[in-house]
């Protein structure tokens, strides 16, 4: 692909701690390669800000390889942007043509108080996993991979499950801030998996117990979270966590 | 909202088949008989009893539902994702249900209050057809009274679109609700989903529609 530079207007959601209240603040930006990550033009950006004695834009980032989760921001009302399966750090400019105006702004959710800027605060999605998204047993010593036979497709789904970041874009894209996603998608990786079955059912009773007390909302299946999910993961495992949360809730013991 | 919504299904069934008798071609008997066998039968009474129960459920829950769901966002998007990630009626399933609630009050008062307690008071009575020397409640000519009115046929047709979409959403969603993911099923359940929105919905607009421009015999 041609290598270009362009000229671009940002709108940038400015919030300088939690309690205050927030507003959008325009930069022009110019000079900026088709090549950079978006992150990367923020950091042009913030050089620039810094340098004329300006508070930078605070945003979270990480890894910049798209397996961490942490660039959450919502780009032209798109969570991680226009590209498909990708995260923000993942986006490259060449997706924007010269003088466009992008507007860019964090998660929305009453779960994911902005902490600045850019910035919020996914702990919720730590409860959760805290509440159950794990295995406790003891697995002594590493055994052998084909000691433990799975099954070609399960393997496959569990796998395609783990993959699961925890950015928060599902619940940025929800109109109903919905959390289902996510925790869909750790119960199943760990439901699917013979390591995971001795703790089956509790753990998906306590992770969406965990879920409504951090107040996402409710799942009514519209197919946002789907759609802009980096990791591309199915919302067909809303219906798996369902079924597992409904046989979990009939036949649990505790 | 699944269960409940599941059940209305149903009765959207029964409800399309019965009218369905208005194109029988025999001045509306078939249909006055069966209307009077809904009317009358014991079972029936008791299920209807059931209906009107899980109406109210579904509806109550789905305004709680909504009100709750909506209370999440906290502060809302400058520029939305819109329809980049989903379809608008399933984002408008509570204003699809408002229309729907609007529709049922008009058509529960044309003939369910005039059927079931036509006469009592000052509620007017349905006017009566005499079959093997047996009276009948005439519903059939109180639909062609009724129909005649173009703004009545209207505001049913508009029913039956918001019909249309609220189904085409609720249906598949509440079988994902209560669990059903296997891939195997998935088309299926979309495509006999949309085919029964659109069916069903067509079928019931039909009726006013032909009432109105006389295509059944009076």
């Amino acid at each position: 692909m041609e290598h270009y530079t362009m000229n671009l207007t940002l709108k940038v959601w400015r919030q300088r701690n939690n309690k205050a209240a927030g507003s959008f603040e325009t930069f022009q930006v110019s000079d900026i390669s088709s090549e950079m990550s978006f992150l990367e033009m923020f950091d042009v950006l913030n050089e620039r800000l810094i340098s004329e004695g300006k508070e930078p834009i605070a945003f979270d980032h990480d890894c910049r390889e798209g397996i961490c989760g942490t660039c959450a921001m919502h780009i032209n009302g798109k969570p991680h942007g226009p590209w498909e399966g990708t995260t923000t750090c993942q986006l490259h400019m060449r997706a924007f043509k010269d003088g466009d105006t992008v507007v860019v702004e964090p998660w929305r959710s009453r779960s994911f108080p902005v902490i600045k800027d850019l910035m919020v605060d996914r702990s919720a999605f730590d409860r959760i996993i805290q509440a159950g998204g794990y295995i406790s047993i003891n697995t002594g010593n590493a055994v052998d991979a084909n000691a433990i036979p799975i099954e070609k497709d399960k393997a496959d789904v569990a796998f395609a499950n783990a993959a699961c970041i925890g950015c928060g874009a599902c619940v940025a894209a929800c109109k109903n801030s919905s959390a289902m996603l996510f925790t869909a998608a750790k119960v199943s990786h760990l439901a699917l998996l013979p390591q995971g079955s001795p703790e089956r059912k509790i753990r998906v009773l306590n992770m969406v117990a965990q879920m409504d007390k951090e107040g996402f909302g409710a799942c009514t299946n519209t197919g946002a979270c789907e759609a802009v999910c980096p990791k591309e993961i199915s919302i067909g495992n809303i219906a798996l966590l369902n079924r597992e949360y409904l046989a979990a809730g009939l036949t649990a013991d505790k | 909202m699944s269960l409940t919504g599941l059940f209305l299904i149903t009765f959207l069934v029964v409800h399309a088949g019965l009218n369905a008798c208005i194109w029988a071609g025999d001045h509306g008997e078939m249909f006055n008989k069966s209307a009077h066998f809904m009317g009358t039968t014991v079972v029936v009474r008791i299920v209807e009893v059931g209906l009107f129960i899980f109406f109210i459920i579904h509806i109550i829950q789905g305004y709680v539902l909504s009100a709750k769901n909506v209370s999440r966002r906290g502060h809302d998007y400058k520029i939305s994702l819109g329809n980049r990630g989903s379809k608008w009626y399933s984002r408008t399933m509570g204003t699809l249900g408002t229309l729907l609630l609007l529709f049922l009050i008009m058509h529960i008062n044309h003939f369910w209050i005039s059927s079931r307690f036509g006469g009592i008071a000052n509620i007017r009575p349905l006017p009566e057809v005499t079959y093997d020397n047996k009276m009948y409640h005439d519903l059939y000519s109180e639909m062609l009274d009724v129909f005649r009115n173009p703004l009545v046929v209207g505001l049913y047709v508009l029913g039956c679109i918001s019909l249309a979409y609220h189904l085409m959403h609720g249906f598949q969603s509440a079988f994902r609700t209560l669990g059903v993911n296997n891939k195997r099923y998935l088309d299926l359940l979309w495509y006999t989903g949309v085919g029964f929105s659109v069916i069903v919905s067509i079928a019931f607009a039909m009726m006013p529609i032909s009432m109105h421009f006389g295509w059944v015999k009076p």
